[in-house]
């Protein structure tokens, strides 16, 4: 078998994130890292591989700036055995559309058994793109699963949906996106991280992935940001440094009564 | 200019959820300014009554496919992608949730369409919608526009408020509708299992919420304490119940219930968007979290920044102190 896991490098969370006026995109500059919900993904994938199913390759699949390879480096020291990277100023500007467009090309040449990929970034486009390249795919889907045993070519799933837990049955080839409770991802060992950066790495480009230009990018994006606004005004609420926790309690408790809460 | 098209999720007992009511209500109310159409589509065995009914919410029509599955989302965008090719609808909408989402992202691939997410408005500009859409952690407010037609926009939680007050019955069509091969790969075997105690978060009018920074499942007593003292219940994130810290009935957003308390005490919450959709709308929100940086410090009326387990059982004493004077 074999698990393509897609990835993708995010703003560190410790950034302040805004929106560039000028390109009306995240402004991607600053700290980056690979995407927190990615490494479940890439723990989900060791956890089949060492749970006794034959896996013959597990592959790490990013799209992105030449900065992107650094996430690919995180992802082989967490386990994937190589990398490809699909870079090309082409794609810059892409919706979810065209992303995931992007991918299932890459994807496809990779004739994968299974792809996983973390249930959301932790910038941007919440919960679609594992379902946009499912389709693109012809592969059956899933998405925000917590629970996931594999047996003969079937993977039996467990997620949260509107009414309470779902137990779905998924055949292979799928794609299976995951939320942060499935597992928690190890640290990757010092000789793993020094090691990463000498497996192998494919650098892909538009053309070379067989991507149709004319559907990537700001100008194959079937949406365009019109105006960014700041949020409506809340006004802030009072913040306490809890010091002496008496004290704090106190305001607390004060606030409380204000308020005829207690 | 065609209509819009909604889907419309409903229970094992055919019973349409909330959110989906909300999601037909803004569709009629849009439709209503473009000068066409809401019509709602609906798989499975929801009932002609439930079907016509759903025009009370501003839907003319609802296409059923009886034979497809409710539940999973790619036989339903096998449905919509049919509905929207063959009838011309211009829109797709989507009340909150997580089927809207899967159903929302796949039209996008099948149909080549552009697709908004987690929308809390939508407008019309020069005859066409625009969705308005809070980013970065609702840092900022972006509104985005289709290049083309169809348009797919799936809302946040909650964004769309139900409005019941027409009189008409829906004219109810059902279809049949071919399959994708992929689409039959993936089989319900269990749905909508409930884990845990049954506990009643929605009727309390003060909740002691308990996320992640409790730390562990048997800090949650700290919660329940103060909780009892307060005369409250306790409530839970996602990330705890899915850790199996806490029941299922008792968890708060995007997948779980909307709660509007006096009070919101959030211990241990950072406030992430997917709780925050569920509990915004309280009276009154107080958090305690040991990171400046958590989000629900830009949303709460008051934070306290410290380590809940020092802060929590002395507070539960205070109140309790106060209470019997």
């Amino acid at each position: 078998m074999k698990i393509c896991c897609l990835c993708k490098e995010v703003p560190d969370a410790s950034v302040q994130k805004r929106i560039d006026p000028g390109t009306k995109r995240i402004d991607r500059s600053g700290e980056k890292n690979l995407n927190p919900f990615d490494t479940h993904a890439l723990e989900a994938a060791m956890q089949i591989k060492e749970g006794g199913e034959d896996v013959e390759e597990i592959v790490a699949v990013t799209m992105g700036p030449d900065s992107a390879v650094r996430a690919l480096h995180k992802a082989v020291a967490l386990g994937a055995d190589r990398s490809v990277h699909l870079s090309d100023d082409a794609l810059e500007g892409s919706d979810v559309c065209a992303t995931g467009y992007a991918l299932a090309k890459v994807l496809e040449a990779e004739s994968p058994d299974l792809v996983l990929l973390g249930q959301q970034s932790d910038d941007g486009e919440c919960y679609t793109i594992g379902a946009v390249v499912a389709d693109h795919l012809k592969m059956p889907s899933l998405t925000q699963v917590i629970k996931m045993d594999a047996e003969n070519g079937k993977l039996r799933c467990e997620r949260q949906a509107e009414y309470g837990y779902d137990t779905v049955d998924v055949e292979m080839p799928a794609v299976i996106s995951v939320g942060d409770a499935i597992n928690e991802p190890r640290y990757p060992s010092l000789k793993a991280i020094m090691g990463a950066k000498k497996k192998p790495l494919d650098t892909k480009s538009v053309s070379d992935a067989g991507i149709e230009a004319d559907r990537v990018g700001e100008s194959g994006s079937r949406t365009a940001v019109l105006a960014i606004n700041p949020p409506p005004q809340k006004e802030a609420g009072e913040i306490i440094e809890d010091e002496d926790t008496n004290e704090t309690v106190e305001k607390v408790v004060l606030w409380l009564e204000e308020r005829k809460l207690i | 200019m065609g209509g819009i098209l909604v889907y419309a999720l409903h229970s094992d007992d055919g019973e349409f959820n909330k959110n989906s009511l909300g999601a037909i209500s803004e569709a009629a109310k849009l439709a209503g300014e473009l000068g066409t159409e809401a019509a709602v589509v609906t798989v499975g065995d929801a009932s002609d009554e439930a079907c016509q009914g759903l025009g009370a919410y501003g839907a003319t029509k609802v296409w059923r496919a009886k034979d497809v599955p409710e539940g999973l989302a790619q036989p339903i965008v096998d449905v919509m992608a049919k509905l929207i090719s063959d009838e011309g609808y211009s829109y797709a909408l989507f009340g909150g949730g997580l089927l809207g989402f899967e159903i929302g992202a796949g039209l996008t691939a099948r149909l080549g369409a552009g697709v908004t997410m987690e929308v809390t408005e939508v407008k019309v500009e020069d005859g066409k919608l625009v969705s308005v859409r809070p980013v970065l952690q609702d840092s900022a407010v972006v509104d985005v526009g289709y290049v083309d037609e169809p348009g797919i926009i799936i809302g946040r939680l909650n964004a769309f408020d139900v409005a019941e007050g027409g009189s008409g019955s829906a004219e109810v069509a059902d279809i049949d509708v071919d399959l994708s091969e992929w689409s039959t790969k993936a089989t319900m075997v269990t749905r909508g299992e409930q884990r845990g105690a049954d506990v009643n978060i929605e009727d309390a009018e003060l909740l002691v919420g308990g996320g992640r920074g409790l730390g562990e499942k048997d800090n949650f007593k700290l919660a329940e304490d103060l909780a009892d003292a307060l005369g409250g219940a306790v409530a839970a994130t996602r990330a705890v119940v899915d850790a199996g810290w806490y029941p299922y009935a008792a968890q708060i957003g995007q997948t779980g219930k909307t709660v509007a308390p006096r009070l919101y005490l959030a211990a241990g919450i950072s406030g992430a968007i997917q709780h925050k959709v569920g509990m915004q709308s309280s009276e009154n929100i107080l958090a305690i979290n040991k990171d400046p940086n958590a989000p629900i410090f830009e949303f709460c009326d008051l934070g306290v920044v410290g380590d809940l387990h020092k802060i929590l059982p002395k507070l539960t004493e205070a109140v309790k102190a106060k209470k019997g004077s």
